[in-house]
């Protein structure tokens, strides 16, 4: 009886097999990264440009005119003093430890990676409500994208990129994307089936449709979305930082290696801090939203 | 007999995928249950003939599942016949191209909602101002419309209120509001008033026969409630499982019943408040001196004037004092009291 009998042993792949299949598949990536890489990096230029221009803003402006900006979005969005007094203490916690600047870095990371995400994520969410088809295929995409451990993604991205801003922003794109799609999809086929009927009724088009009618009442389910891509958003900064993002995620980074326990914890702390205030801001805003319309539908 | 607004000639629905494949065995005389059983397919409406005349309130009236808010909603095509004529003004809807129906919708027929389907993110004023919003007009023309017709339901207090925050008769004439607000010729209206308490109902049914005096839209009522059909319909259509039962003046059907089901139907409608002196005149002449009943007259006025006037015979007088015919006691009392059964 032959040792590797496929009832014994799992019957795999010839070993030099797998590893020309790797070969083949990693040199035609390299070739398209050699090859296209230039032309994709100037796709991003716009990117990396505001993107610097955002950063460059928050650090050269001074501390506390960064501090009342963030009131003020923080009062305008959720019209509560108590999550303003928060963010003010938040932010005073991180400025008193020495951790201005890198927050300002990943503020900045954060700010342009989640415009980014609405920006694609909700027309992405508006076509899947409309056709089961592209639901049934964009679904696993998602799927695939939230499950797959975020360090996998970081390896093509930075193939074809190289290490810096713009393919740290990509990856932390790519893996806080999914909320904002999946809630923009359900807040839209949530969308109460008689007001559509009366905007039928009234003889308003396709697009009247969905701006005027879909679009502001699926708003409060999009918001929570863009409250979980925030979330996502801050927790991958860590993980981009070691392909060059800078920010809050550095000094971690430089703490796993160093056993700086006190440093990794402060900063830890500060994304916490940030977590904490965007997370309360978004969710008040659509807090504040939803009970607007619930009160219409259950009078 | 003005040419109609109106004319639904021939009009067959059925849902499900198999529809237009199934229609002959439907024409045919398959019946609703076998349909359903043998083809998966619901009939909704089975060869529906209908005419509105303009400037008329026309009543559907029907349990639930007769097929009456599928009807309405071919009007205006927010469901698209299976076989069959909707012809509008002389154009068929059912032949519109997207842009046509679009500029119909916008333009000729508005419709009132059941549960009211107003906007909950829009305030009053933005609400009654949907439908001019959707044909594009400037800001201040839409403006000027909107707060005219506000004012004309009555809401000029609640004009930056939202939805959530009115009552349901209040958010009704949001409904009605944004309906009349783009001037249609036609007003849809699904059982517009059947969701509000029966003071609230009656309040909308006064102010709806209120504006119709003088707006004189041609409009369809779907309901499921005899008196509020009686009341406001000058004709009445009687739906029953998807076929069109009895259509007439409201009292035709009271004293004529076309079968059983209408009999039940109209059994406790108080016909002393309903039926007029004409519909149960006989010919003949009654002596001079007996009490004048003018045209027009309804059965328990008529009563009343005999049994004042101590006379068994009326007669029955046109404008000019023309005598048409006579109405006795007796005649009066059968028509209001006697339970009416369709003639064999």
């Amino acid at each position: 009886m032959a040792k590797n009998a496929w009832w014994i042993e799992f019957p795999q792949m010839e070993r030099e097999t797998l590893v020309a299949l790797r070969k083949a598949l990693d040199g035609a990536y390299r070739d398209f990264s050699r090859s296209y890489g230039d032309v994709i990096e100037a796709v991003f230029e716009p990117l990396l440009h505001f993107l610097v221009w955002f950063e460059k803003l928050l650090l050269n402006a001074p501390w506390w005119s960064v501090l009342l900006a963030v009131c003020a979005f923080a009062y305008l969005a959720s019209r509560s003093w108590k999550i303003v007094a928060g963010a003010i203490v938040a932010f005073l916690f991180i400025g008193y430890f020495g951790m201005w600047e890198d927050t300002m870095s990943t503020m900045s990371m954060i700010a342009v990676s989640t415009l980014l995400a609405i920006a694609l994520g909700v027309p992405v969410g508006i076509l899947m409500a409309r056709s089961d088809r592209t639901q049934t295929v964009v679904t696993p995409l998602l799927d695939v994208m939230q499950t797959m451990p975020a360090f996998v993604y970081l390896i093509p991205v930075v193939m074809l990129l190289g290490i810096g801003k713009v393919p740290g922003l990509l990856a932390v794109v790519i893996y806080a994307i999914p909320p904002v799609i999946r809630l923009t999809n359900l807040g839209i086929r949530l969308v109460d089936r008689e007001v559509l009927e009366a905007s039928d009724a009234f003889g308003a088009s396709g697009w009247q449709r969905l701006i005027g009618v879909q679009i502001p009442l699926a708003f409060p389910t999009i918001m929570a979305g863009v409250n979980q891509t925030i979330m996502m958003a801050l927790a991958m900064v860590v993980i981009a930082s070691m392909i060059g993002v800078q920010g809050l995620g550095q000094p971690v980074l430089r703490s796993i290696t160093n056993q700086y326990f006190t440093l990794g914890l402060l900063n830890g702390l500060a994304i916490v801090a940030l977590a904490i205030v965007f997370d309360r801001v978004s969710q008040a805003y659509g807090k504040r939203l939803q009970l607007q319309y619930k009160q219409a539908h259950h009078a | 007999m003005p040419e109609p607004m109106i004319r639904i000639r021939g009009l067959y629905k059925i849902f499900g995928a198999a529809g237009e494949a199934v229609l002959p065995m439907v024409r045919d005389g398959m019946s609703r249950q076998e349909l359903l059983d043998t083809h998966g397919c619901v009939l909704g409406l089975r060869d529906i003939n209908l005419s509105v005349p303009p400037r008329c309130i026309q009543v559907v009236m029907g349990l639930s599942g007769s097929g009456k808010s599928t009807l309405i909603r071919h009007i205006n095509r927010l469901i698209a016949p299976t076989a069959g004529e909707v012809i509008v003004d002389g154009t068929d809807v059912a032949d519109m191209d997207e842009a046509a129906l679009r500029e119909f919708r916008r333009h000729r027929a508005s419709m009132v909602f059941q549960r009211f389907a107003l906007m909950p993110h829009r305030s009053v004023r933005d609400n009654v101002a949907y439908g001019l919003t959707v044909q594009g007009l400037q800001s201040m023309e839409v403006e000027k419309r909107a707060s005219r017709w506000i004012e004309r339901v009555g809401l000029q207090d609640f004009a930056d209120r939202y939805p959530g925050e009115l009552s349901g008769g209040m958010q009704q004439r949001v409904g009605l509001g944004r309906a009349l607000a783009t001037d249609p010729d036609i007003l849809l209206m699904d059982e517009a008033f059947s969701a509000l308490d029966p003071l609230i109902r009656y309040d909308m049914q006064n102010m709806l026969l209120d504006l119709q005096t003088e707006l004189k839209k041609t409009i369809v009522f779907i309901t499921h409630d005899l008196d509020e059909a009686l009341r406001i319909g000058d004709n009445v259509a009687i739906l029953r499982d998807g076929s069109m039962v009895q259509q007439g003046r409201p009292q035709d059907i009271v004293l004529t019943p076309a079968d059983d089901y209408v009999a039940d139907f109209v059994k406790d409608v108080n016909r002393g408040k309903l039926v007029r002196v004409e519909s149960i005149m006989k010919p003949g002449t009654a002596c001079a001196s007996a009490p004048a009943i003018p045209l027009g007259t309804r059965l328990e006025r008529a009563a009343l004037a005999l049994s004042e006037a101590a006379a068994d015979l009326g007669k029955v007088t046109d404008r000019d004092g023309t005598a048409l015919g006579t109405v006795s006691q007796l005649d009066l009392l059968d028509a209001m009291v006697r339970r009416r059964r369709p003639s064999p």
